[in-house]
């Protein structure tokens, strides 16, 4: 699977035949479906990569049940559920097929009669629920909205409802809460307000859009446990969207699994999970991390970089007559990082670890303590002698899209650190082009703009671009989180061959536990600004000191059956 | 709140008498002082005159002692003599400000309202043809100068057609009193305020179509969508409120010209406002003048900007944690 560079070339399990499975078949004892999607198409506007995004899709949803819409992007398994919520954009249109709720066909259905079914019999919540809720309105007005909408309750019944409907989704001061912004709630509780909100008006169906994917692991565990707590509460039929079988282990009842518009295996949660069919569901389940893969290699090497005490202190606001707020990132880290060795530093949001990478690449100038690199401090290195240094140790960023510059080729981006090191532009434009051969990319592709490349290769394209100064270090901050899974297993293994072939260091920022235990030979366990345990990759996952440690262990969605998962 | 406000008003204070010290200089940078305007209009520019004049004035003074001597006073809220109208420069503003935020006031106004009302309208009808005149009308008064349109104004409307005075406060010896003086002051306010009024109000437009069109792309409008809210209340509440923000910074750029920001207009229409005066003063070297309309008009700017800031902060709630 790994050795597939191409992330848009045809492979087989493209053309195998869909999979059903006999439980997805049986209707018996589950009652009347509450929605059934039957052949549905959604045209792509012309000149898409693909006619269709969603091509021919069926499935029915019974009260009670989860099903798990699985897929990567571009699966169209959002679409089929904006589809489902009448929401569909402007560009696509339903091609053909029927959306019954009930009884009645949501897509011959006039625009006016979809308001009352909205938010009344079928619900739905987002990814992100920061962007997903009005950033100038109060919690509770945002559920008051809701009734409202519907013509439902008096304001103040409307109030007192949304109070009791905080108090149901477990935030801790529902009174506090709802006249709270969004801004002032945490990712996990946004997301309870989200769901408050969906359920307002007790739909029979709730769609959730990768409700958790935005979540910190151990909210992501709470979050699953509420809506399956409130969907057999309340009898709900479930549709969960999610890329993540860890998830689907997790909670599913029932499995689809979509590539590319189409169904390529459906059943139960059990048939897909314990003896997927599909090529392309294997592939998926092949590609959740696992730890144990050439694990503890660390040996007595001097250590090529040491950090001693490092700290970092943010301050905020703070005026002529008002004091600057602080917040310590980091509070005295200390750590070393060998030759050829990842160092994985692994921690939820807000536990400082992004703020080490960034002090030890020095984007961000530490509070106190040392950062030696072959011996000479770089923490409080100025000018000429830090430019030098800065070569030596180069960073991968997260997000693919917004680290390229989308004005310049590709071919410059890569050059553009050894021409500022006085490189020859023709001489560094060449070595450009052998870097993106490196990293399995086209070499013509130098040429061309950012825009032009999948996800998966811009990321390539970022570690193409921090190896082109011939570092010693790599920082890679998140560096692919923001893939999809299959993708990320491909990118992963290209950063572990670049590794050995270069005898690079990497320190491995992440959020992912498992991720970072699949790669490094160390990992440290950051919380709150502080370190709480480092240790080998096993010894942190298989026999965890820290309580902090073993929660985020015991979060890791799907991990009880995880044994039982077999590609 | 009020800590806030009070930080930024001595900010505001420090920052004020920084400009003027800049003005003062900048001023005594061009050629000529009133002393020559006043001696060459009298036809005897006579070094003996001069001199005396500038003694009179105490522009012979060295340039420091003189600056010295206009920051304190003006740190004492004392504009000086204006050297050509003999009367306290203060008194001069006075007079003429009333005018002056009477003619750019109602061009805020009429900017804004038209301007995000035309904006939001086009924004709904993304496409259609409704949106395509609008933005085409705010294209055309974009990019016309003011004083083109002005004059055009004029000849249309109170040339051609003798539906509005062309040019004036009030019709000059018609002595009206009460609301007939009202009337006759609107109607010559009708075609200044409109020109000085259209060049922001088509910026109001585009940006409020533009900003509504990418909030409506956001993810809590599609939430709205999904509670079953009917597309105009979605519009109104979700898109409009979270689109205005930009807009708001705007009208504080735009607040902040009310007094220094019509000269152009005033001098077209003969409009008897701060403008005029400024104008005169500064073909006069009226330096006192010239300096007090640009201490005032720096102030308003500030002021305003401490007002766009409040305002942000009671819009947008996440600023208050911000800062």
């Amino acid at each position: 699977m790994a050795d597939t560079i191409d992330t848009n070339a045809v492979t087989s399990d493209e053309t195998a035949a869909a999979v059903i499975h006999p439980g997805a078949l049986k209707e018996e004892g589950r009652g009347e479906p509450v929605v059934h999607i039957d052949r549905l198409s959604i045209a792509l506007p012309d000149g898409a990569d693909r006619p269709y995004a969603v091509d021919r899709v069926s499935f029915k949803l019974f009260p009670g049940e989860m099903l798990c819409v699985v897929g990567e992007s571009g699966s169209g398994k959002s679409m089929s559920a904006n589809a489902l919520m009448g929401l569909l954009p402007d560009t696509v249109r339903v091609a053909q097929g029927r959306i019954l709720l009930g009884a009645t066909d949501l897509i011959t259905m006039p625009a006016d009669a979809l308001y009352a079914i909205r938010g009344r019999r079928v619900a739905m919540i987002f990814q992100e629920p920061m962007s997903a809720l009005n950033p100038l309105m109060k919690v509770s007005a945002q559920i008051e909205e809701v009734f409202e909408a519907h013509g439902l309750l008096t304001p103040k019944e409307r109030r007192q409802k949304a109070l009791s409907l905080l108090t149901e989704v477990g935030l801790p001061d529902p009174p506090r809460a709802a006249d709270s912004y969004p801004f002032q709630l945490s990712g996990g509780q946004r997301q309870r307000v989200m769901i408050a909100m969906a359920l307002a008006l007790e739909p029979e169906v709730l769609i959730a859009d990768e409700p958790t994917t935005a979540l910190d692991v151990t909210t992501q565990a709470q979050i699953l446990k509420l809506i399956a707590r409130l969907q057999k509460e309340r009898n709900m039929a479930v549709m969960f969207i999610t890329h993540d079988f860890g998830v689907v282990a997790e909670i599913a009842d029932y499995v689809t699994v979509m590539q590319l518009g189409r169904i390529v295996e459906q059943g139960t949660a059990e048939e897909v999970l314990f003896s997927p069919q599909h090529p392309y569901t294997k592939k998926l389940i092949a590609a959740i991390p696992r730890p144990g893969e050439g694990l503890a290699r660390v040996d007595a090497r001097e250590p090529l970089l040491a950090v001693e005490k490092l700290s970092k202190i943010y301050r905020m606001g703070g005026g002529l007559f008002s004091k600057a707020r602080e917040v310590h990132a980091v509070k005295d880290v200390s750590f070393t990082l060998g030759r050829g060795e990842t160092l994985g530093i692994v921690g939820e949001s807000g536990s400082g670890k992004s703020s080490v990478g960034r002090c030890l690449v020095r984007l961000q100038d530490p509070e106190s303590g040392r950062v030696l690199l072959g011996g000479q401090d770089m923490a409080h290195l100025k000018g000429e002698e830090l430019r030098a240094m800065r070569r030596r140790m180069q960073m991968i960023f997260q997000d693919p899209y917004s680290s390229l510059n989308p004005r310049e080729k590709v071919g410059r981006i890569i050059a553009s650190g050894p021409i500022a090191y006085g490189e020859n532009e023709k001489k560094a434009l060449a070595r450009a082009a052998e870097l993106m051969e490196m990293v399995g990319l086209d070499p013509k592709g130098t040429n061309r703009f950012p825009h032009e490349f999948s996800g998966g290769q811009r990321q390539r394209i970022g570690i193409a671009r921090a190896l082109a100064l011939e570092p010693e270090i790599i920082i890679a901050d998140e560096a692919v989180s923001a893939l999809d899974v299959s993708i990320q297993a491909q990118v992963l293994e290209l950063l572990g061959q670049l590794k050995k072939d270069l005898n690079l260091s990497v320190v491995f920022i992440t959020h992912d536990l498992r991720v970072a235990a699949k790669i490094c030979d160390r990992v440290m366990v950051m919380q709150k600004g502080e370190v709480v345990e480092l240790g080998t990759g096993s010894e942190i996952f298989d026999t965890p000191r820290h309580p902090y440690t073993k929660s985020l262990i015991e979060a890791i969605p799907g991990r009880a059956k995880e044994a039982l998962m077999t590609a | 709140m009020l800590r806030f406000i009070s930080g930024r008003l001595l900010k505001a204070v420090v920052i004020l008498i920084c400009i003027t010290v800049l003005n003062f200089f900048l001023i005594h940078a061009a050629p000529g002082d009133p002393a020559a305007v006043m001696a060459g209009e009298a036809g005897d520019a006579d070094p003996a005159f001069l001199q005396q004049l500038r003694e009179r004035f105490g522009l012979d003074k060295p340039l420091y002692v003189q600056l010295w001597i206009y920051v304190s006073s003006v740190v004492q809220l004392d504009l000086g003599y204006s050297y050509r109208q003999q009367l306290p420069v203060l008194q001069l503003i006075g007079e003429r400000l009333p005018a002056t935020l009477l003619l750019s006031l109602s061009a805020f106004v009429i900017s804004l309202g038209l301007g995000v009302a035309a904006g939001a309208f086009a924004s709904a009808r993304q496409g259609k043809w409704a949106d395509t005149i609008i933005s085409l009308v705010a294209l055309i008064f974009y990019a016309t100068p003011l004083f083109w349109l002005a004059l055009m104004g004029v000849l249309l409307f109170s040339v051609q057609l003798g539906w509005l005075p062309g040019f004036g406060y009030e019709t000059v010896g018609a002595n009206y009193t009460g609301l007939a003086r009202a009337l006759d002051i609107f109607l010559h306010l009708i075609l200044p305020a409109m020109t000085l009024g259209l060049f922001f109000m088509a910026v109001y437009a585009r940006m409020t179509r533009a900003s509504m069109l990418e909030v409506g792309r956001l993810d809590f409008v599609k939430t709205a969508k999904a509670k079953g809210l009917r597309p105009g209340v979605i519009q109104h509440r979700h898109v409009l409120r979270n689109a205005l923000l930009p807009v708001v910074t705007l009208a504080g750029l735009q607040a902040g010209q009310l007094v220094g920001g019509a000269v152009l207009i005033e001098t077209v229409f003969a409009w008897p406002g701060i403008g005029r005066l400024m104008f005169d003063a500064l073909s006069q070297r009226d330096y006192n003048l010239l300096l007090g309309v640009f201490v005032v008009s720096a102030a308003m700017v500030l002021l305003f900007n401490l007002i766009t800031d409040v305002l942000y902060r009671l819009v947008d709630p996440r600023i208050k944690v911000a800062s």
